[in-house]
Order: structure tokens, then C-alpha cells, then sequence
């Protein structure tokens, strides 16, 4: 199998997200991966280096600036043909949920969304993802090349490093890019903490933390402590407690860190099916009933008011 | 301005899903089933667009069994003016959803078309981008807020880095997300006035596209479930566990 791996930017610069689906990759086809940078004037292309591939390409142009699926979708099927690739890859994030599945309709290719396992059997590619909001996981079989999928960052993990380092090969952008779509802002940004998919430890808070000031005072305060990123569920993001970017959900982030604390976050199937691959979950509720503590590894039956102060007191006295 | 938008339907979203015994599918005995709740935010756009003057008619369309009758029927009692069923009994993947979508669109050819960023049975979240690039449009996905102005859409988009907000002609494919909009309620009059809309029923064929679905769903199967954990009396012995028994912090 030969894979197209194509890289996350913003335009600017390589995202780490990228690298589960390298992961992926060192997996399933070794020594037979290419990894496509796409954006103009791109910095970082040689973080991405190190991993075995057979080469790093990159397309500079100034329609490219920004992360705009109409017109990276023609650069990726490009390259996907040139070089006869049999799966195009990328980890699931909304940038490729956004690019792949048009590359698919460009390729007219299938695609599988999510992925966390994929084997082949009888010439077939047979894959597994999470359907019905994680509560489930559907076994698909595949036919045709190439296949596009986006990879399910925690089930693949980090990739490992490699000795010689891969070529990086500048690579021209197809002669027509469309133009139709225009990029005007981006509104957000983690303020310093560690990015919510890639980050060890995660506080997400729900509803019951009333407005952005105590919200950002106690879950941040308890993240920070950890050294950790912030979380929210849908209910917190949808009355403005927390930034849509915090949702942690089947409509939101999956997340998978070592440390999961859940406070007053009820456990509806929708917000585990975004975090119940977490290596440790903690849930802090006044509701001794509340579905997240069948999840959950240590729950507390206490009001957050009362012990998220307590303990992040604690961790940071007994940190310094 | 003509505005179409795609109604899929799928389980209930608070229904308890299990395996059937097989694990083919899921247990579909007694399940509620709905209008996939994107495509109600979308649809709700939609009509919202109809009434602020921008929109002169909302067509619903959906592809599946004769069922999905039911999901149209909601759609015109929320506001869609007419419905368009696409009959086909096999399991389709979104390649072939959305080649029969772009037919529809073709045949419909509306200014505008809204639908689900995803639906909440597979969670693929593959059919519109695969609907624009195969009708070479302009794409705005994970919708949260739609402006139409000077014969094109500003639309504010849900990215995992925050709001972005990008502008696309019209015509355009755009998917809802989750705070688009609050979708109204059924009201008794509007289920009365539906039964009298037209609910047109067509097949791929008249539509002159043949699928054949290339990704099949084979097995279904409840994943692997976490251990039951032990609760904890205060944060002392909270952090006590964190850092000796689980060794995280
Ligand atoms: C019994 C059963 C068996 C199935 N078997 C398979 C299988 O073997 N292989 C397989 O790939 N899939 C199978 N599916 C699911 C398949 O039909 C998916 O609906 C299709 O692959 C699109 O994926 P999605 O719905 O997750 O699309 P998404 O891309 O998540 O949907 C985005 C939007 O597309 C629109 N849309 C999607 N489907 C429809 C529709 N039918 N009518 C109107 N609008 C629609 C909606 O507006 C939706 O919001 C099966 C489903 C059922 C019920
Ligand atoms: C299609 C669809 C998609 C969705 N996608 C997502 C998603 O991606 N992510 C998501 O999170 N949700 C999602 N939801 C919403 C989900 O169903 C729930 O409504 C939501 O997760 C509930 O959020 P919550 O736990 O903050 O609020 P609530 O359900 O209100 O729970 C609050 C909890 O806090 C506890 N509590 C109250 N006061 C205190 C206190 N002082 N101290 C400690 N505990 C306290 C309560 O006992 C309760 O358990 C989706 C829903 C639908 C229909």
C-alpha cells in the first residue's frame, strides 16, 4: 500500500496534529509513505522529517495562504494521482473533514471517516470506526483504490523517529487553482495552554459553571495547576460559558489524554463518545446517579464550588 | 432563491442503541427514529432564509425506503414547501448519497443548499464536501452563522482552532453545525397544513444514476466497556490515588 499523508497547516505552519496519521502510516506501509505539505511560505516542513518518509513535498503558493478546502483539494488529488497512491491520510481534525472528504468527491473515491484500526483480508481493506456516537463500532469493508481516510488521533498515537532523514522536495501547485472561496478571520486560540488534542491532562467543566468568568476561574485554574488544556460540554459552549473550540463530543473533539477530570459534566453519551478513550477519567458531581461516574475511575459526590479550589490548592502547593 | 436541503433519517439521538443479535446492524425493533438533527438546523436555515425574504421556496429532499416519508413529513410541517424522496431499498455509502443528491440538484438547481455537517448514525461527515467537489461548488462546512449578501454567503465556521469565517458565491453547498440555530417546534397547524404539500417519489433511475456502494458495513459490535472505578471520599484521597495508584499526575 502506498499513502499520500497529507499534512495539517493553517497555511503558515505545520500543525502537530499531523502526526498520529504519520503513526498511522509507520504501521500500515513503512517504507512507502509520502507526506504533502500544502499552504505559502510554509515554516516547520522539517518537523516532519524524521519520521521515514519517502519524501516531504511541499507546494508554496500565494493562493494557498490560507487553509480553504476548494483550493487544496485539487493540489491533494493532484499529487494523490502523480503518485499513485492507494490511500490518502490524514489524522481527523475539521481541517481534513473538510479537505478529504472533497478530495474523495474530486477521486470519485470512498472514504472511511475516524478510523482506529484497519487491516486488509481477502484483498480487501477492512476497517473499524466508531458509528452512532461511539457507542458502537461498525467493521467496514472497502473496495477500490485509492481510499481516503482521516485516522482517529488517539488510536494511533506518536510516531517513532527514524534514522535518515527524508528529502524535502519543493513541488509545483497545479496550474488552476479555484479562487471562488475567500478566507476573511480566525477568531480563537488556546491562550497558552496546551492544545485540547494533544494535551496529557484535560479539565472540561459543564453547564452548571455559570458565565466565562467562574467557568475560566475554576476549570482554568484546575487546568493550569496540571499544566493542562480546558474542555466543554455542547450545554456549557451553547449558553457562552466556553468557546465552541472547547467542545469535547461526538459533534466536538475526541480527546484521550492520561488525565480526564469531568466536573459537573453529566456523562450523556454524546460528550463520552468524545472522551471515554481517556486513560484516567475522574468526574467531580454533586449527583452521587450521574451517568458519568460509570466511566468514570475516581468520582467525587461533592459541589465543584467547594472542592475544585481545594484541589487545585493542593497541586499547587505540592508541586513547587 | 431557491433553497435545497438534504433531511436524512436516522435514530432518535437520546434512544438507547445496541447490536442486534447477528451484529450486522443495530437492534432497530421499536426504535424511535427522527430527522437527523442537523439537517433540522438546516432546514431551519433554510426557512428562516425563506422567511427574512431571501428564499422563495425550501425543498426537502431524502433518499432511503418509503419510511423516510415520515422525516419529509416533518420537514414540510417545519416549512419546506415541497419534498422529494428518493426511493432506493440497498445500503448506499456517501459517494452514492451524494451522486444522487447532485442529480437532484442538478435537476433542481437551487441557489443555495443546506444540509447536516453530519449525520448521527455513522458520523461520517463526508456528503456535502463530496457533493460540492462533484458539482465543482464552493464549500462552507461546520456552519454557525450564514449571511447572504451581494449574491454570496459570509459564513462563520466551527474549526477546531476557533471561528473562521470565509466567503463563497453563491451557488453554494453549506453544512450546519450544532449553534446555527435553535430549530423550532412542529406547530399542530403547520402537520395539518403539511398533509396538503406535495411530497414527490422518484428512484435513482429516473434520476439517470446507478451506485453501488464500495464501502459495505459488515459487523456492529458494543466497544470494549470501561472498568466500574471507586469513589473517592475527598481531594486528599483524590490526589493521593492520581499520583501512587494511577501514577498520572
Ligand atoms: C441499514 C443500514 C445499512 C447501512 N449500510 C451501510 C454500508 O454498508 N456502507 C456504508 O457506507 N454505509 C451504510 N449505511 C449508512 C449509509 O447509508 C450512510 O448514510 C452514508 O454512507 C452516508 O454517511 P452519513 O450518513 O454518515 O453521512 P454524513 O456525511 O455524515 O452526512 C452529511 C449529510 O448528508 C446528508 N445525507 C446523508 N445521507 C442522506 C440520506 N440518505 N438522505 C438525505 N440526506 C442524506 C444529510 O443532510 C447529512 O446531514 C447504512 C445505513 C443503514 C441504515
Ligand atoms: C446531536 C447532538 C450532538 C451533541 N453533541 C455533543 C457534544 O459533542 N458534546 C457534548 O458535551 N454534548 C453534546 N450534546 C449534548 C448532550 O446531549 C448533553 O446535553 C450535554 O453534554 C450536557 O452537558 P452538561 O453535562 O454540561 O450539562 P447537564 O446535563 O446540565 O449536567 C450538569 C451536571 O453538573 C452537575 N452539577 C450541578 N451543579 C454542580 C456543582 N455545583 N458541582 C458539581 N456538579 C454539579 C449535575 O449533577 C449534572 O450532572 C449533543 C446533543 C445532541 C442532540
Amino acid at each position: 500500500m502506498k499513502i499520500l499523508i497529507v499534512a495539517e497547516t493553517d497555511g503558515g505552519r505545520i500543525s502537530e496534529k499531523t502526526l498520529p496519521a504519520i503513526a498511522f502510516a509507520q504501521q500500515k506501509a513503512p517504507d512507502n509513505f509520502t507526506i504533502l505539505t500544502i499552504g505559502d511560505n510554509l515554516q516547520g516542513v522539517e518537523s516532519l522529517t524524521n519520521y521515514g518518509a519517502q519524501a516531504v513535498l511541499t507546494v508554496n503558493h500565494p493562493a494557498l495562504a490560507k487553509p480553504l478546502a476548494e483550493r487544496y483539494a485539487p493540489v491533494v488529488a493532484h499529487y494523490a494521482q502523480q503518485l499513485g497512491a492507494d490511500a490518502i491520510v490524514a489524522t481527523t481534525t475539521t481541517f481534513s473533514r473538510d479537505l478529504l472528504a472533497r478530495v474523495a468527491g474530486l477521486l470519485d473515491a470512498p472514504m472511511l471517516s475516524d478510523i482506529i484500526a484497519l487491516e486488509s483480508a481477502h484483498g480487501k481493506l477492512v476497517a473499524k470506526r466508531p458509528i452512532y456516537s461511539a457507542n458502537l463500532i461498525g467493521t467496514f469493508e472497502v473496495e477500490g483504490s485509492p481510499v481516503v481516510m482521516t485516522v482517529r488521533g488517539p488510536a494511533w498515537g506518536k510516531p517513532e523517529p527514524q534514522g535518515a532523514p527524508s528529502p524535502v522536495q519543493n513541488a509545483e501547485a497545479p496550474a488552476s487553482i479555484p479562487t471562488r472561496s475567500e478566507w476573511l478571520s480566525l477568531q480563537g486560540g488556546s491562550g497558552g495552554r496546551p492544545d485540547l488534542t494533544q494535551a496529557r491532562v484535560v479539565v472540561s467543566g459543564g453547564r452548571p459553571l455559570k458565565d466565562p468568568e467562574t467557568f475560566e476561574k475554576y476549570i482554568g485554574g484546575l487546568a493550569d495547576a496540571l499544566g493542562g488544556a480546558v474542555g466543554a460540554t455542547r450545554a456549557a459552549v451553547d449558553a457562552g460559558i466556553a468557546p465552541n473550540e472547547l467542545q469535547v463530543g461526538q459533534t466536538g473533539k475526541t480527546v484521550a489524554p492520561e488525565l480526564y477530570i469531568a466536573v459537573a459534566v453529566s456523562g450523556s453519551v454524546q460528550h463520552l463518545a468524545g472522551m471515554k478513550d481517556s486513560k484516567v477519567i475522574v468526574a467531580i458531581n454533586t449527583d452521587p446517579e450521574a451517568p458519568i461516574f460509570q466511566i468514570a475511575d475516581y468520582g467525587l459526590v461533592a459541589d465543584l464550588y467547594q472542592v475544585v479550589p481545594e484541589l487545585t490548592e493542593l497541586l499547587k502547593n505540592s508541586r513547587g | 432563491m431557491k433553497v435545497l436541503v438534504s433531511v436524512k433519517r436516522v435514530p432518535d439521538p437520546y434512544a438507547k442503541i445496541s447490536p442486534n443479535a447477528a451484529g450486522t446492524d443495530i437492534n432497530r425493533d421499536g426504535l424511535q427514529m427522527a430527522v437527523n438533527p442537523f439537517d433540522e438546523i438546516a432546514l431551519e436555515e433554510a426557512i428562516r432564509l425563506k422567511e427574512a425574504g431571501h428564499a422563495t421556496e425550501v425543498v426537502a429532499v431524502s433518499i432511503g425506503g418509503a419510511e423516510c416519508q415520515e422525516q419529509l413529513r416533518t420537514a414540510l410541517a417545519m416549512g419546506a414547501d415541497r419534498a422529494i424522496l428518493v426511493q432506493i431499498d440497498e445500503p448506499l455509502d456517501a459517494p452514492s448519497v451524494a451522486k444522487i443528491l447532485a442529480a437532484v440538484f442538478r435537476r433542481e438547481q437551487p441557489s443555495l443548499m443546506l444540509m447536516g455537517k453530519q449525520a448521527i448514525d455513522m458520523d461520517e461527515n463526508q456528503v456535502g464536501q463530496m457533493l460540492a467537489a462533484m458539482l465543482d461548488l464552493p464549500q462552507a462546512t461546520f456552519a454557525s452563522k450564514i449571511t447572504l449578501e451581494n449574491g454570496g454567503a459570509t459564513v462563520e465556521r466551527e474549526t477546531d482552532n476557533g471561528i473562521e469565517t470565509i466567503r463563497v458565491p453563491l451557488p453554494a453547498i453549506i453544512t450546519a453545525d450544532l449553534r446555527l440555530n435553535e430549530p423550532r417546534y412542529v406547530a399542530l397547524t403547520g402537520i395539518v397544513r403539511a398533509r396538503s404539500k406535495p411530497l414527490e417519489t422518484i428512484t435513482p433511475a429516473d434520476l439517470g444514476v446507478q451506485t453501488r456502494a464500495r464501502v459495505r458495513l459488515t459487523q456492529v459490535e458494543a466497544p470494549p466497556a470501561r472498568k466500574a472505578g471507586k469513589r473517592v471520599s475527598d481531594v486528599h484521597e483524590l490526589v493521593r490515588l492520581l499520583r501512587e495508584e494511577a501514577r498520572v499526575i
